[in-house]
């Protein structure tokens, strides 16, 4: 439940598959594909910051440099605002976070996971 | 400002690795070994566009040894191994060898042709699709590259980072191996022990 002219805020989280590690919010590298979400239009909420954790500086076999990466499981925090006028009742925001994945010796397309927050405005 | 958790938060379809790519986790390069003669399957042909927007066809390439390799600009372990690909480009092209670079960038020519500039490579790269992914039987791991005959058939497939060496062994056995006459001989049985026919043109066979 949230209330109107509120600043809220909710924790997504992520699930990496043992072996592979996916490009942090800030990769290191300037051809890297970074994690990015993006909110779908038609939620009630204002989006606000999202806000990664600090990431991992791992090696790879096939990389000079330790890489910005997640891996395994983390959070990450989404802020939102909830407007003055917002309609009361129940609500969906919908958004898309953009991931490129590799494992020691291969990399895969980037793909988009569904994000899904559901809220009740007072 | 108040911390809330809202609602439950699901996440659809974001079980990376295993189940959108399916189960494979890094594995060892494998010895290099070509698929016997008889095994081979006729590489897909495909045209797609250069750097220069002319067309190239795989087929351009029959009566050489080609190294197609399937990558792209993100791909780390492709990058390993594109400096390789350079080597064998200019030790063997005047052996009937190429390599033939398909980029899978989305953002195509915009991401691919900086990083072509910079590291200088040497051979062909056409930007590929999902449809030329299709065309191969499905392209998800980058890199995977395809050694292909002479004949226009695929001698080995290797999907992830390999070897320099077993890439070497490959292609000096590919060059060393007798052309084969008539073109791609797809689907035909070779006699047990004996030579391999030659196929006659149509037309010859039981004239008078």
């Amino acid at each position: 439940m949230v209330k109107r002219g509120a600043s809220i805020e909710a924790k997504i989280a992520v699930s990496v598959k043992p072996g592979f590690h996916v490009n942090s919010n800030t990769p290191s590298e300037e051809y890297l594909i970074p994690l990015k979400l993006t909110w779908l239009p038609g939620g009630a909420l204002e989006p606000g910051a999202v806000v990664f954790p600090k990431p991992q500086m791992e090696k790879y076999e096939f990389s000079d440099k330790p890489l910005s990466v997640f891996t395994g499981d983390f959070d990450f925090v989404v802020k939102f605002k909830v407007p003055e006028a917002a309609s009361q009742g129940p609500g969906i925001m919908l958004g898309k976070l953009r991931y490129q994945a590799c494992n020691n010796n291969s990399c895969f397309p980037p793909k988009n996971a569904d994000v899904r927050l559901s809220y009740q405005v007072q | 400002m108040s911390a809330l958790r809202l609602g439950a938060v699901l996440l659809t379809g974001f079980l990376l690795g295993c189940v959108i790519y399916g189960c494979s986790p890094a594995r060892p390069a494998k010895a290099a070994s070509l698929k016997p003669d008889g095994q081979r399957h006729a590489a897909p042909d495909f045209a797609l566009k250069d750097a220069d927007g002319k067309t190239v066809r795989l087929s351009d390439y029959k009566g050489k040894v080609v190294l197609l390799d399937f990558w792209a600009t993100y791909c780390g372990p492709c990058k390993i191994e594109i400096p390789w690909f350079m080597d064998f480009e200019r030790k063997h092209k005047d052996q009937g060898f190429a390599v033939l670079g398909v980029d899978m960038d989305d953002e195509g020519w915009d991401a691919v042709k900086p990083f072509v500039n910079d590291v200088g490579i040497n051979y062909r790269i056409v930007v590929g699709n999902d449809s030329t992914a299709d065309m191969f039987g499905g392209i998800e791991a980058l890199p995977t590259t395809f050694l292909i005959d002479r004949a226009g058939k695929i001698a080995d497939v290797h999907v992830g980072l390999t070897s320099k060496g077993e890439f070497e062994n490959a292609i000096e056995q590919l060059l060393q191996a007798p052309a084969h006459g008539g073109g791609i001989m797809e689907g035909r049985e070779h006699p047990a022990g004996g030579p391999r026919r030659v196929p006659l043109a149509a037309g010859l066979m039981g004239a008078r």
